[in-house]
């Protein structure tokens, strides 16, 4: 099967932000900016994921995407402080595909089955935030990482399934923004319990990391953030006057020259579909697509 | 004369996302309205059945909504009829998706879900796929068919890649009607149908970027040429 390419965008207010274990975000840039550009290079989905839980707030993540489905045509899975069918309707009406819960999920897990009874189970993603112990155990974490649970994983993980849930997100929060490779360990005891396709999330420093996911972790997609959106601001000069003051924009304040992306080493979608495809792996890769558009 | 503008009656039944539906449409030309007014489908210049979701809940509320025999007039009067993942699979005789549900019964044939798609590895081991399918797949030619010319799927080249979401395919009975196929694992599908008026596809082509966008354009075109 085709393994997908799927761009994180995580989105605090108006910027798109970055963070390392979640935590310490720093504004990169303009969430369409990022998204316009991954879809003419060929990712194949797109998530969203609101780092604040500002629905409703001034430049909502909803006004995000009312705006920028009407020009990217390729599948948009938003989340991030949805906490009823309500909440998803107005996700979806904004012109989301699909929609991913978590916190919401664990408080009431009855939640995953009114919504995937509503508006079909593949619109239901469920996105576990995992957190490794010292003991070995994963500990499902809610709040964009910020609050503990006490519900196992992989517990949950068989639950989610049952409950009608058509595909899950696995972050470890651990490795998340490290550039030090996904949780294969995670990911793959997950992708090999459900029947359902999982998507590896958190950690991605390289194409390498990337390849590993799916041939060690067993996953049906992946998803990155760090990899992809520092080669898009090392190719583009940002005035960080464009950005709003609120948030940290040390990084842009940064000189271009010596910007320090730590272990990351950047990549574009085709950079990292050219991989995986020299290494066996095969995936939608059309370098002339955009001509035929 | 003014240009008019194309009309495309998108069928609301409470699944499903319209709203990418909608915006292909506006990026095609086409002027898509949200509707689950009979008259409304009556009056457009082509019917769009899209959705997601089951089919059973489906089927009951194209029922509620007293829809189903305009759609089976639709397609029997010749007007431009597209059904769209789910939407396709309501145009079948029945489904076995959760038990026995009868279709539309515009197209001959049922629904069957994917049993074990199984791939074999390059170490030799055979690995059963998930299901649901929820990938980027290949679309080709059925052996025996020539072209896609005059179809909406014209000028796009064999192995064109669609985003596709299911857990079922239709089987439709008469291989004529077979537009494309599409294989996941060892299963070879009919990923879309054509019999005349009526077409319909498993994949969204509305979320299957510029290509799938030439789908719209392309349905377009040919409802402006009957026009």
């Amino acid at each position: 099967m085709n393994i997908r390419i799927i761009p994180r965008l995580d989105i605090k207010g108006p910027n798109l932000v970055k963070g390392i274990h979640l935590e310490g975000l720093r504004v990169l840039g303009k969430p369409e900016d990022f998204a316009h550009y991954y879809y003419e290079c060929g990712a194949d989905e797109l998530i969203y994921m609101d780092a604040v839980a500002s629905l409703y707030g001034r430049n909502s993540l909803v006004d995000i995407v009312e705006r920028t489905s009407r020009e990217i045509f390729i599948p948009l899975t938003v989340g991030g402080g949805l906490r009823s069918v309500d909440d998803i309707r107005t996700v979806l009406r904004a012109g989301a595909d699909k929609v991913s819960i978590n916190t919401a999920a664990v408080a009431d897990p009855e939640l995953i089955q009114k919504a995937s009874r509503a508006f079909g189970s593949s619109t239901i993603v469920v996105s576990i935030e995992a957190i490794k112990h010292d003991d070995g155990s994963y500990e499902a974490y809610v709040d964009y990482g910020r609050e503990k649970t006490g519900v196992d994983v992989f517990e949950w993980a068989q639950r989610v399934e049952e409950l009608g849930a058509g595909e899950l997100v696995v972050t470890s929060i651990n490795q998340e923004g490290t550039g030090e490779g996904y949780d294969l360990d995670l990911t793959r005891r997950i992708a090999e319990s459900v029947s359902i396709p999982v998507i590896a999330s958190g950690g991605a420093g390289s194409v390498a990391h990337i390849y590993e996911a799916i041939s060690e972790g067993s996953a049906d997609a992946v998803s990155m953030a760090s990899v992809l959106h520092y080669n898009f601001v090392k190719q583009r000069s940002v005035s960080e006057e464009a950005f709003e003051a609120e948030g940290n924009i040390e990084f842009l304040k940064g000189k271009w020259g010596s910007l320090n992306f730590g272990k990351i080493k950047d990549a574009t979608v085709q950079e990292i579909k050219q991989y995986l495809i020299e290494n066996g792996i095969t995936c939608r890769y059309q370098p002339e697509e955009a001509a035929h558009a | 004369m003014p240009e008019t503008k194309i009309t495309a009656a998108i069928v609301d039944y409470g699944l499903g996302n319209l709203f990418s539906v909608k915006h292909a449409c506006s990026h095609a030309g086409i002027e898509g309205t949200i509707t689950s007014d009979r008259e409304k489908l009556l009056q457009s210049d082509v019917v769009i059945l899209p959705g997601v979701g089951a089919y059973r809940d489906a089927m009951a509320s194209l029922h509620k909504l007293d829809l189903v025999s305009v759609m089976q007039d639709i397609a029997a009067s010749g007007k431009p009829l597209i059904g769209i993942c789910l939407g396709m699979q309501l145009l079948m005789t029945r489904s076995y998706e959760f038990g026995n549900y009868l279709g539309l019964g515009i197209i001959d044939g049922p629904v069957v879900r994917f049993e074990e798609p199984t791939i074999t590895t390059r170490d030799g081991e055979k690995k059963t796929l998930k299901v649901p399918q929820i990938c980027w797949n290949q679309i080709y030619q059925p052996n025996g068919h020539e072209s896609w010319d005059g179809t909406p799927l014209e000028g796009l080249d064999e192995g064109t890649y669609m985003y596709f979401v299911h857990s079922y395919y239709a089987q439709p009975d008469d291989p004529a009607v077979w537009l494309t196929e599409t294989t996941y694992g060892d299963i070879t599908f009919c990923s879309s149908v054509r019999r005349d008026n009526v077409f319909a596809c498993q994949f969204h082509p509305e979320r299957s970027g510029p290509l799938g966008l030439k789908v719209y354009d392309n349905i377009a075109e040919l409802v402006a040429g009957r026009n």
